[in-house]
Order: structure tokens, then sequence, then C-alpha cells
């Protein structure tokens, strides 16, 4: 609490006290001290604990100094805005995304940052999550239609407020793409036209890593999107719909046709190693996130980044983006807090949201009251592009069971690259021994 | 048991206590006081508690979930599933069978290349020749590092593009480089040659021991009956270190059944690098837990390494009595 300008002048006032009104003032203070604990304990509520229930907590799993810094300034932005006191609990990522379910089950903050999609249904149908419709009530107007289905449980209630998203699409260096007269192509034939193009001038015409096993499952929910719709997609990854069906055999089907363009050296490479091939020129573009930026030291080939959609393919045109969405999500017991819902009302705003832009730019605020003029051209088109999509998917290890994403799909996908085989009968098989003992 | 006080306890100042004893019943009795009874109990008592309470409960607990579908959420969801885990594991799991597969080569690389050469270091480095002591720092040096750093360090190596190797060859950075690491090829013969690098060294310091605790004057006899340097070592020295030897099969044994930690750096064990342990962790620990399916991987991997683990304690406990 900083002292108003004015108090100097009351000190000499004070100071002017004598010493028996001193005196009994403190013997005042020690009385109603003495008198608290029988005060609490006939009236059920002192000042004192009214004032300790304008408390909350908030665990972290943003760790690292740039995102940990941010939820930092996000947290005193709420706390000088509300006076309540905030703890705040951060821990490794790992940490929390690798015990989540222990954690939810033990003694959890109120407030917990964590992801959209199937990962944050999933816990909410267990009942380990408390809904936020009423702080939905306050914020709702702030969001999207994509955001405000990606907050949504199984149930239709809300049990997430987001934070920040970020697309991913194919990158390019539009220096590149200016010298060799390459034009952003619509559909998947003019796009397959492209890549054939680039693989004449010597590029590798699609960047791409997949020695961590997550980076190509990108690829595959986009093509999935396209080729089946959103719907389609979701229902698959909550397995609602059979890996077994002809509709799955296209998608790897289409994107049979795009392997002889992507980078041959994908399994060995790391993303950021991909990133390189592209902006060092080597190939022609990079279908990714936009958190490619943090990899790109130099400001000159930031500038002259730019991205576009995944071309349509045969539904939705390019309705449906990818977009993982970060955010948080209540506690069942934070669900009794005013003040945890309140904070949450708070990030779901474009003043809490800014806070956290401030420190950390390379994510966009979902807010739509949010401050956007800091944005840099890349950050302005993926905005747009976001704001513009009817559907929004959360990335399939986000949209998927977590172990189907980690034990099925990543050596599923990388066999697939390394022979172009898929056994879309045994991934129906796995799928149904692990969504089982869910 | 029973033997134990009598033939470690005595000490310089027991013994003559023992000699005015009767070496009866009663006098073991009154040997044992209330006081000794319980420093004894509690010698036994503890590590017989902390090993059931860390390894026996966990591992029967184990078993037990290997036959149940859980989402490791609430207890009242343990369903039981007879033996689907495991049916899953043997005929649904893709790389449960390559694994497998990959564990065999693993031992068999170690046995047949790894160990040796750590063998032929040791017998090298035993003679007297100038700075062996240097040489013997050399080849532990790896030993001391983590099987992480040793990883890191091997990556330096095989990377693609910046790799020591590639460069080396004269091929990195050309469409014609090998992809060490990420060709499924030949990454697991990579990510044995980094572990050959560190068992060698750790094999070549055991053999060291042994041969240093060779009796000279069976090597003295056997110079005498004219026997060349081969046969020396191989009808006098080698059947001598016998129970070096022994262990030296159980550990290569154990050290390709861990094997973990080095493929887990490399690629999270996907790709051509798929082990027992890895797939293991993977189910078990993390994201993609699954605790049915990493149970019966974990029961798997126990009954195999049971088998030299039995043996060796086997000819322990024989050889003792």
């Amino acid at each position: 609490m900083a002292l108003p300008p004015s108090t100097p002048s009351a000190i000499p006032s004070d100071s002017r006290l004598n010493r028996r009104t001193l005196l009994k003032g403190i013997g005042g203070v020690t009385t109603a001290l003495a008198a608290a604990p029988l005060l609490a304990a006939c009236s059920g509520g002192s000042p004192q604990a009214a004032k300790s229930a304008n408390a909350t907590s908030l665990g972290s799993g943003l760790s690292d100094p740039v995102p940990r810094s941010a939820i930092q300034a996000m947290v005193d932005a709420y706390k000088s805005k509300s006076g309540a006191t905030v703890k705040m609990n951060v821990m490794p990522r790992a940490q929390l995304v690798d015990n989540i379910s222990s954690y939810l089950q033990s003694n959890p903050e109120d407030v917990i940052t964590w992801f959209a999609g199937y990962k944050m249904r999933y816990y909410a149908a267990k009942g380990l999550l408390a809904p936020v419709d009423d702080v939905w009530e306050k914020i709702g107007g702030n969001f999207s239609e994509g955001l405000t289905t990606a907050s949504q449980g199984d149930d239709g209630k809300k049990y997430f407020v987001p934070n920040y998203n970020y697309p991913w699409g194919f990158f390019y260096r539009k220096s590149l793409w200016a010298e060799r007269g390459y034009k952003v192509p619509g559909t998947f034939d003019a796009f397959l036209a492209l890549c054939a193009q680039m693989k004449k001038d010597g590029l590798i015409p699609i960047a791409f890593a997949d020695k961590d096993g997550w980076p190509a499952m990108g690829t595959f929910d986009y093509l999935n999107m396209r080729t089946n719709g959103y719907q389609f997609h979701v229902d698959l990854c909550a397995h609602k719909e059979s890996w077994d069906q002809q509709k799955v055999k296209d998608v790897f089907d289409n994107w049979k046709a795009l392997l002889p363009y992507q980078d041959k050296a994908a399994l060995g490479a790391t993303w950021q190693e991909g990133a390189r091939t592209m902006t060092g020129k080597k190939s022609g573009m990079y279908l990714i996130g936009a958190f490619i930026a943090q990899d790109v030291s130099d400001k000159a080939i930031l500038a002259d980044l730019d991205f576009f959609p995944f071309p349509a393919i045969a539904v939705e045109g390019t309705d449906a983006i990818e977009a993982p969405i970060d955010g948080f999500v209540l506690s069942k017991r934070g669900g009794s807090n005013k003040t945890a819902k309140d904070m949450l009302a708070f990030f779901g705003s474009g003043a809490g949201q800014d806070a956290y832009a401030a420190k950390d730019a390379s994510n966009l605020q979902t807010a739509k009251d949010a401050n956007t003029s800091s944005f840099s051209e890349l950050n302005r088109k993926g905005a747009a592009a976001i704001s513009g999509a009817k559907h929004i998917s959360q990335f399939f290890d986000r949209d998927a069971l977590p172990a189907m994403a980690n034990n099925v799909m990543i050596p599923a996908l990388q066999g697939f690259l390394k022979d172009g085989t898929i056994d879309t009968r045994n991934l129906e098989a796995q799928a149904k021994s692990l969504y089982a003992a869910e | 048991m029973s033997v134990m006080p009598q033939t470690t306890l005595p000490s310089a100042a027991a013994a003559p206590a023992d000699v005015s004893v009767p070496p009866a019943r009663s006098g073991r009795v009154r040997r044992l006081s209330g006081r000794d009874r319980l420093v004894l109990g509690l010698m036994v008592g503890l590590p017989t508690l902390i090993q059931v309470v860390l390894v026996w409960i966990p591992t029967l607990l184990s078993v037990g979930l290997s036959f149940t579908k859980w989402n490791g959420l609430n207890l009242a969801d343990i369903r039981p599933a007879g033996l689907s885990n495991y049916t899953y594991a043997a005929q649904e799991y893709p790389p449960f069978w390559p694994a497998v597969a990959h564990n065999i080569i693993w031992l068999a690389f170690l046995a047949l290349v790894a160990t040796p050469i750590g063998l032929l270091l040791a017998v090298l480095l035993d003679q007297k020749i100038r700075g062996t002591r240097l040489y013997q720092s050399i080849f532990f040096t790896p030993v001391m590092l983590s099987m992480v750093m040793v990883g890191i360090i091997w990556q330096l190596v095989y990377a693609r593009n910046e790799g020591l190797l590639n460069n080396l060859l004269g091929t990195a950075g050309t469409p014609g480089a090998v992809d060490w690491f990420g060709d499924s090829d030949v990454n697991l013969w990579a990510a044995l040659v980094a572990t050959t690098w560190r068992h060698a060294g750790y094999i070549m310091v055991l053999y060291l021991a042994g041969l240093k605790g060779i009796d000279p004057s069976l090597r003295e006899a056997a110079a005498l009956d004219g026997a060349n340097a081969w046969q020396m070592f191989f009808r006098v020295v080698f059947p001598v270190m016998r129970p070096i030897n022994i262990v030296i099969v159980v550990i290569t044994i154990i050290e390709a059944l861990r094997a973990f930690d080095i493929v887990y750096l490399i690629n999270k064990g996907t790709n051509g690098l798929e082990l027992l342990s890895v797939l293991v962790i993977q189910n078990l620990v993390g994201v993609g837990q699954v605790i049915g399916v990493g149970s019966a991987l974990a029961v798997i991997l126990l009954v195999i390494s049971l088998g030299p683990i039995v043996y060796y304690l086997v000819r322990t406990f024989r050889r003792a009595d």
C-alpha cells in the first residue's frame, strides 16, 4: 500500500498527540486484539477472516523465464486492481503436465494454468475441475465463437478461460518467394504444383522435422480437418469415430502426395533444425506453430517471415485453424472461492491479457478488447486468421487422449514417414484398448 | 543365520570370553543379551522393512495392476481386465516386438563386442607398458560420466550437419550425409557404439582388478612349462578368473536389460530405438500413462530379468554353502 503524498502533513499532527493518548490507543488496540478471538467465536466471521477470504492461489506450469515473468505480471496486475492476495506456485511444465491427475486430486491451487481440448474436457468430466459459467457471464463477450466452444466441457458448461493462443500454418520467407515468383496456393492442387516447382528449383519444398515425434501431428491434424472436416477430426481424436475407415485412409492418401516434398531428414531433426532450413532458404516453407518466432533471433529474417493457412482440400475450405489455446482452469476446491473466480474474470479481460503480453510477445491475446497495437505484422496476420476461423483445433496431443498421442501416434506417424504405410486397423485396435481404460 | 554369531562376531575383545563359555546351546542364549537382540533385530528388521515397502509391495502391486484397467484417478475405477494388457502388448502394440528384438541385439552386442573390448583393454594394460596408469584413467573416464552425459557427447559426434563424424567423412551438409540418430537403420548401432565406449571401460576396470589378484606363481609355473602368451591366457588366467567372469556375465546381461538413458536422450526411444525399459516408462509415467499396459510391460521385463538374477544368486549361495 503506497502512502498517499499527503501523509507528511499528517505526521506533525500525530506527533502532537501526547503520551497519554498514545498509551490509551495502544491499550485500545490490545483490548481489541484480545477480544478478536471472542468476536470471531460468536459472530462466525471477523473482519480478519473476511480479509483472508480475499485471497486465492495460482498453480503455474509456465516455468521458463519469459512466460514466468509474464504470468507474474498478470497476477501483479490483478493484485493491484483488487487488493487480493495471490499465492503462486510455479512448477516445471513437465511436472504439472505429467502429474496433473494426482495434482488435481491432492491439494491443488485454486486457479491452474492449463490447455483447452480433450486434455481439459477429460478432467472436467471426471469432476476434478469446477465450472466457470458465472465467470463467462462477465467475459463471454470477449471471445470469438471458436474460443467459446473450445472452453466448453462435454456437459456444455464452461471450464476454461483462454489466455493466449498461437496459430499453426505454413511459414515462409517473403523475399525468397518474391525472388522466385511463388504465389500463396489456395487449393491442395495448387499447393502440390507449387511444391513440384520448388523441387525443380532445387529447394526442399516443405521443411519438416519429427525427431521428437509431435511435430508430424500438425500435418495430420490439418490434413484430417481439410479432408474430413473439423467435427470428424475432433470426434476421431476423442475416439467417437473409428480409425479403421476409409475417411482416415483418405487422409493418409493425401499425405502420401505430400511425402515426396517433405524433408527426408525429418526423423533426425528437431523443430528448430527444421526451422533453420526454412530461414536459411534451403526449404520453401514450413508447417509449424507461430512459436517459430522464438527461434529466429535475426530481426531482419523475422521481419521477412510470413504465413498462409493450410490450403483447402475437400470440405469446409480453410474454416478450421489449428491454434492451441493456453489458459486457466479452476480446481474443484477453487470453485467455492469467489476471489479465484474474480481473478479468472480478470485473466479473461483485455487488461489482464495485456499484462501478460507485455512480457511475452510471441503469443496472441485471445480477448477481443486486448490491446493489439504492439503486434508485429506477423502477429496481426495470425490474430486475423484465428478470429476469422469458425473452428479452432488444439493440436493432436491436446485434442486426443494423451496416451493415444504419445504411445500410438508418434510411432505410427514416424513409421508412415519412413515407408508411407499405415495400419489403420491396428490404430483402431490400440485406440480401443487405450480409451477403454479411461 | 544361526552360525553368524560364531563366525563373524568374534573380535579381539570377545575371543577370550568365548573360551571360558561352554560351547553349548545355553552359551548362545547367554551371549545374546536383550540389547544384542534388539540391535540384531533392528539390523535385520530395518533393511527387511525397507525392502518390503520399497521393493516387494510395489512389485506385487505392479503385478496386480497388470491384470486391470485403470485411469489412475480413483481406486473405484479399477476394473479387472484379465490378460488383455498382455495380449495388447504382444499383439496390438507395434513397438513391442521391435523392442524385444532390440534388447536381444543390445545384449548380443555387449556380450560379443563391448565386453571383449573391455577384456582386451584390461589384458593389454595389465602388461608392464609405459603410461599404463594414464591409459587406464583415460579408458575409465567414460564410466564416471552419467549415461546422459555420454549421450550428449555422442550427439556432438553424430549430428547430421555439425557432427564430427560426418565432417570427417566429408559428407556433412550434403544430401548423402548419414543421419546417424535419425535413420532407423543405423541409429541402434550408433547408440550401441556410444554404449560400448562406456561399457568397455567398466569391464576393463573389473578385469584389471581380477588380473591383479592372480597369484604370480601361477604364471611363472605356466611359463616354466613353456606356455605361450595365448595358452597362458586361455588355459591359466581366464579359468582362474571364473568368479570375475560370472560377475561380468551378469553385469552385461543386466546392462542390456536396463539400457535406457541413451536411447531416451536421443529420441525418447522411438523410430528404431525402442527398448523394453523405454516402453515401460512411456506407458507408466507422464503423459502416455496407461497403468495396466505399463504394468504388464514392467512384469514382462521383470520376468526376463529374473532369469540372470536367479542364476547369479543360485551360484553365489551354492558356493557360500
